[in-house]
């Protein structure tokens, strides 16, 4: 784990009462508590959601078995060659009864769940890819298929996965104590440091500071924030002296659609994949990168015709009852929010800025919203934080620390992790709108 | 045409005639609006903005609004309105937050008269006031509303919700001033247009987004509401608070919500997502929609009567791109489909069941028997013609069953539930084991099927003559059941007698009692087939009250008792039986109301070891029956059935157990299943957990024994503070103590721990149990009489 951000955490966790209850909830729920809780109890109100989200796909009532649940965990979190999820659900899967030769990998797993491989893969690469035929194809009456119900849920799991590897890597999470690599200075993610390091007394070494190359311009970002908050009140108070013309707004969506797929971080860091992970997902090769080096084109999803709130909500709540609420509550939460705070500034209206980045992902998905000018994201996002959010959503596995520490400075850690909430709930809702809709279209 | 005349008339002169129709679209819809005479449509999507006429037979192109190379997104509506006063003029919402109005009068092709770009985010909704021909009011997702004047090129005034985004805004019809503004998080505002700065009042009005909202065009006081939460609600706005005087459940979120004109309690709906249906609900009737229109394959996004005054004429566009005419008498009425019926239970165990009468009274062997308690009490509700259910003509009836006390009582239930062995013995002493549970119960007939399974599937030589012997005494008992209802059954029984007597000549006792047995059990397959003869009255009265009736008859009727005890000797019962036959059913309608006898079952006791004799001597012959077990598996699962009919569920279910796979593959699995769920709800409404978790461990369906891994929490108090431990863990957040700490030897508690409902005392169960031998206080010295049970 980022040793700035467990500097934060061991702060602020002395203090808050909340979190405790958080933390002693967290834990009877699941007998452990796992850095990911511990990294986004910076933001409690949003864990509270999160934690019972996750806890009602995991062990409450539902269509799936709970070995099924953990296993398609799996699936997704190893797509990212995220060996931290994985590795945790491993312990759940056996813990729950599953059968330890599926962890062998997905051939050796029930026809079933390799069915479900090829959705798995899209989803997590290129969701609009997702057709009805795709459905049909799981749903079609024969031994191995699966219910509508059942589906719903493995989808629900399948991209809370996916943006948890997202979130897993994006700050930078390493492995539990009693995992695989927790012991080690074997760098699994970003991570330099361990958290076992500092749990065990020796954050002596850890004298770092906030931002490890901030010392060099601190000027320079400082006025950083400025300038972001200047462009973002300009914005708020004077969008209709300049309005551009419909084809101009059409245009500047296409572009940051496209720019988005190729915004791309220089450097080709090749991290060896954990040897116990690869072995879940069949075909490496597939990735977001392939296409996007092709310039492919990304069809593009109207979000004013299918929308979460409007479509998506009302189908999973009919078919996976109480998680339509749950969901709708965590996008809710994470959406909206926000402390009126930017770095050291106070009374900040951050809407904008949250919105930027919210339609900025849907956008590298193809999500259009018709009300949106494109052009704020422009003026609100600098290159070094595209960068990071892109890889972060397309690509988790390839975050490096430096990426994390490059973007927004002067930031605080909190409000580094706080963008990453907003990046994980838009990127699974934009797996969702397209899954969802696939879904839909196969049901009329 | 009929119909048609009485509209032109109701319409002074303004004919509207028209049949079903539909034309496709390019693209999908999602509004549609009517123009002021009823005769123009316009349709607005995010690829069509036309306008077509409604003719007679078809419904024709007139505009296409859509002009340009390039349309913008100014043309991509999210909603239309046309104007009621102006028929020139309309207004669309964009997606793009743009408010645009049309001036159909213009000369030029592109009709765009004015633009509005106030609104931040998407407008969701458009709305004319309906007699200011210059007043357009936009709701939209940016939480704000607004209201223009066509004549200026600004907004008047903006209206803040304060809360989330704008879903929908209607003007009153009848109120100038009022408008009703519906949002995204449930709430409901009502506004004042000369106030800008504050709305009249809010309350909640749904769970989730509330997507639409119409006022009733004649009530003045009455909103509906439809929301993501799948309800339309009809609020009371002329009270002080909103009062929700009607409410409606759909199976889908109400996209749309329209009074029909001139009905005043009906209402068109249709829904956003997988309900593709439009539904006229009348809202005191919220359980069955009125009338149904089924012909769209995709959601249904708009819908509109087709005049202010019309009810028969509905238009509606979909996202199958099709653009409909509905006509009223096409429509499909799924009343006419249903059989509404009520069912009831009162305090007191009486049962209330109505039904259509129609489907009474075709049942013509049930007849009201007024003054008798068992029977049912019809009473015939004849509706009120002035009460306007143009489509429904229906009178029910009501029936009450009364259930006297000791019929009533399901004693029997919990005694025989509590006494039944159902595993862990061989077969035969299963059997024989609950026979005497049922015999000891007076239940004759169950303990004879006990007996008769164990001759059948046990092996012979464990055959207990006195059992047998003692079955048989009963069996006869039973019989008076069987006949007593028509000649089908009495013509079966004589054809097996003739057998008997017959085989009987051949002098093979070994075929006599496989006869004799086997007769016994077609009786009960006879009665199994009367069990759907008898009339339903019957039947319903007393389900269980089949042996106390038994028993009064022959105690009514002592001569024949005086057969029955002859009975047993020639193995076969029947034919005095069917002597006796009608005055037994004499007996059982005269007499049914007569008190129980109790002294009956010793009279028959008594009586039959006297012909004990016969039957041992043939119950050795029993050691000669060849025939495999299966070859009674039709009959003992028609048994079964029989018995799960009769409403004992007990004896379906415990018989399944106690013989396992001899018959489990005889009855499909989902029967099975519901049987013990059946049972195992009986069991625990009787609170009866251990044997219902019994019999969930020896349910052999899957669906079944994973009931026990189901809901198995435990909601437990703190210790110490005495409040409800909400945490999963040992300890309680508000003391922060460790919550299970044994009061005697003051450890936690890992394991078993009993504590008392009273003071949430307790601890390990050792100490407990040792501590409670010399004490009956509380260990932990809080002064309670603890109570362990």
């Amino acid at each position: 784990m980022n040793s700035a951000l467990l500097q934060q955490i061991l702060q602020v966790g002395n203090e808050d009462a909340q979190m405790h209850a958080l933390f002693a909830d967290s834990f009877a729920a699941l007998g452990r508590l796992d850095n990911v809780t511990l990294v986004m109890v910076f933001h409690p109100q949003y864990l509270e959601s999160f934690l019972k989200t996750q806890h009602y796909l995991l062990q409450m009532d539902g269509p799936l078995p709970l070995h099924y649940r953990h296993y398609i965990g799996i699936m997704a979190a190893a797509r990212h060659q995220c060996s931290y999820l994985v590795n945790l659900h491993v312990n759940d899967f056996l813990h729950v009864g599953g059968d330890p030769k599926w962890l062998n990998g997905l051939e050796n797993a029930p026809q079933k769940l390799q069915n479900l491989g090829e959705l798995n893969k899209i989803l997590a690469h290129r969701p609009w890819l997702l057709t009805k035929e795709h459905i049909e194809q799981l749903l079609k009456t024969e031994e191995h298929s699966w219910s509508l119900a059942e589906l719903i849920h493995a989808v629900v799991l399948l991209t809370h996965y996916h943006s948890l590897a997202s979130f897993t890597f994006g700050c930078g999470i390493s492995p539990e104590i009693h995992c695989d690599g927790g012991h080690t200075f074997r760098p699994p993610s970003v991570s330099n440091y361990c958290i076992c390091d500092i749990a065990n007394g020796n954050h002596g070494t850890d004298e770092m500071q906030i931002s490890p190359t901030g010392s060099i311009s601190t000027a320079e970002s400082l006025c950083e924030v400025e300038v972001l908050m200047e462009k973002m009140k300009q914005l708020q108070e004077c969008r209709d002296e300049e309005e551009a013309s419909q084809e101009e707004m059409a245009t500047r969506f296409e572009r940051e659609k496209r720019e988005s797929m190729f915004v791309y971080f220089s450097e080709e860091e090749e991290l060896a994949p954990t040897r116990d992970v690869s072995r879940h997902f069949e075909d490496t090769s597939y990735g977001y990168k392939d296409f996007s080096r092709h310039g492919m084109h990304v069809p593009t999803f109207r979000v004013q015709d299918y929308s979460w709130e409007d479509h998506g909500y009302s189908l999973v709540n009919r078919l996976y009852p109480d998680v339509g609420q749950l969901l709708d509550e965590k996008f809710h939460i994470a959406y909206n929010l926000t402390y009126h705070t930017m770095a050291m500034h106070k009374d900040v209206d951050t809407s904008t800025l949250r919105r930027a980045i919210w339609n900025y992902i849907h956008c590298m998905f193809g999500i259009r919203y018709d009300d949106y000018d494109y052009g704020e994201i422009n003026q609100l996002l600098d290159r070094s934080f595209k960068v990071y959010i892109k890889t972060v959503v397309c690509t988790p596995e390839k975050t490096t620390k430096r990426m994390y520490d490059s973007f927004w400075r002067q930031f605080k850690q909190s409000e580094k992790v706080h963008v990453n909430l907003l990046l994980i709930e838009a990127r699974m809702q934009a797996e969702l709108l397209y899954a969802l809709r696939a879904i839909t279209r196969y049901m009329t | 045409m009929e119909k048609m005349a009485r509209v032109t008339t109701a319409l002074g002169g303004n004919t509207i005639t028209g049949r079903t129709m539909f034309c496709h679209l390019d693209a999908p819809a999602n509004a549609i609006s009517v123009c002021r005479d009823a005769a123009q449509v316009v349709v607005a999507g995010r690829n069509i903005f036309k306008i077509y006429a409604i003719e007679e037979e078809q419904f024709v192109e007139k505009l296409n609004l859509r002009v340009g190379r390039k349309p913008s997104l100014n043309f991509s509506c999210a909603d239309v309105v046309w104007h009621q006063m102006d028929e020139n003029l309309l207004a669309t919402a964009a997606t793009n937050g743009v408010v645009v109005t049309w001036n159909l009068g213009k000369p030029s092709r592109n009709k765009q008269d004015q633009l509005f770009t106030e609104h931040k985010r998407t407008v969701n909704k458009v709305c004319f006031h309906p007699t200011e021909v210059y007043m357009l009011l936009s709701g939209s997702q940016d939480g704000y509303m607004k209201c223009f004047d066509l004549r200026k090129k600004d907004s008047v005034s903006t209206f803040s919700g304060q809360s989330e985004s704008v879903r929908d805004v209607q003007f009153s019809i009848r109120d100038y001033f009022t408008f009703a503004a519906t949002f995204e998080n449930g709430n409901v505002q009502l506004w004042d247009i000369r106030r800008p700065d504050r709305y009249e009042r809010m309350f909640t009005a749904h769970n989730g987004p509330v997507f639409c909202c119409d006022w009733h065009p004649e009530d003045r006081g009455w909103l509906a509401t439809g929301g993501r939460d799948k309800m339309v609600k009809v609020w009371d706005m002329n009270t002080n608070r909103a009062k929700e005087i009607y409410c409606v459940q759909t199976i889908a979120s109400v996209a749309r919500v329209k009074w029909r004109p001139e009905c005043k309690h009906h209402i068109a709906t249709c829904s956003m997502m997988v309900d593709h249906n439009i539904y006229v609900w009348d809202v005191r009737r919220p359980f069955i929609p009125s009338a149904m229109f089924e012909e769209h394959k995709d959601v249904t996004t708009g819908i509109v009567w087709r005049h202010l005054h019309d009810p028969y004429f509905l238009l509606s566009g979909s996202k199958d791109s099709t653009l409909y005419q509905h006509i009223f008498k096409d429509a499909s009425q799924p009343i006419d489909r249903a059989n509404p019926e009520g069912l009831c239970y009162s305090l007191y165990g009486d049962l209330a069941f109505a039904a259509k009468e129609s489907l009474i009274s075709s049942d013509s062997n049930r007849k009201p028997y007024i003054g008798d308690r068992r029977h049912p009490i019809f009473f015939k509700r004849k509706l009120d013609p002035t009460e306007q259910f143009e489509y429904i003509s229906s009178s029910s009836a009501l029936s009450v069953f009364e259930t006297d006390v000791e019929s009533g009582s399901m004693d029997w239930f919990v005694r025989t539930a509590k006494q039944y062995v159902l595993a862990g013995r061989p077969l035969a002493e299963l059997c024989d084991h609950n026979a005497a549970v049922a015999k000891e119960l007076d239940r004759n007939q169950v303990a004879q099927t006990w007996t008769m399974l164990r001759i059948i599937y046990s092996s012979p030589g464990t055959v207990s003559s006195a059992n047998l012997n003692h079955s048989m005494g009963k069996g006869s008992a039973s019989l008076p059941l069987m006949n007593s209802f028509n000649m089908k059954d009495i013509q079966s029984g004589m054809g097996s007698e003739s057998r008997l007597d017959r085989s009987k000549g051949e002098s093979r006792p070994e075929n006599i009692l496989m006869d004799s047995s086997s007769t016994l059990i077609n009786n009960d397959d006879n009665e199994e087939t009367e069990g759907s003869d008898v009339p339903a009255d019957y039947l319903l009265g007393d389900v269980e009250g089949d042996e106390d009736e038994l028993y009064m008859m022959d105690h009514e009727n002592p001569h024949a008792e005086e057969q029955e005890y002859i009975l047993p000797q020639e193995a076969f019962p029947l034919r005095h039986e069917i002597v006796d036959n009608p005055s037994a059913l004499d007996h059982l309608q005269e007499k049914a109301d007569s008190p129980h006898v109790s002294g009956n079952e010793a009279e028959t006791v008594s009586l039959t070891p006297v012909e004990s004799f016969s039957l041992i001597s043939i119950s050795h012959s029993l050691y000669e029956n060849r025939l495999p077990p299966d070859f009674f598996s039709p009959i003992v699962r028609d048994m079964l059935l029989f018995y799960a009919e009769q409403g004992d569920v007990q004896m379906a279910v415990s018989v399944l157990i106690v013989l396992g796979d001899r018959i489990r593959k005889e009855i499909d699995e989902q029967t099975q299943e519901h049987w013990y769920t059946s049972y195992i709800d009986l069991l625990q409404r009787f609170q009866l957990w251990n044997i219902s978790n019994e019999v969930i461990k020896l349910s052999t369906c899957r669906a079944i024994n994973c009931l026990n891994q189901a809901s198995t929490t435990l909601h437990i108090n703190c210790t110490n503070c005495k409040r409800p431990m909400s945490n999963k863990g040992w300890i309680c957040d508000r003391c922060r103590q460790c919550a299970s700490m044994c009061a005697v030897c003051h450890h936690v508690v890992k394991g078993l721990f009993v504590w008392c409902q009273g003071c949430s005392h307790g601890g390990h169960l050792q100490h407990i149990m040792k501590w409670l031998e010399s004490s009956s206080h509380c260990p932990a010295g809080c002064g309670h009489l603890c109570e362990y049970t």
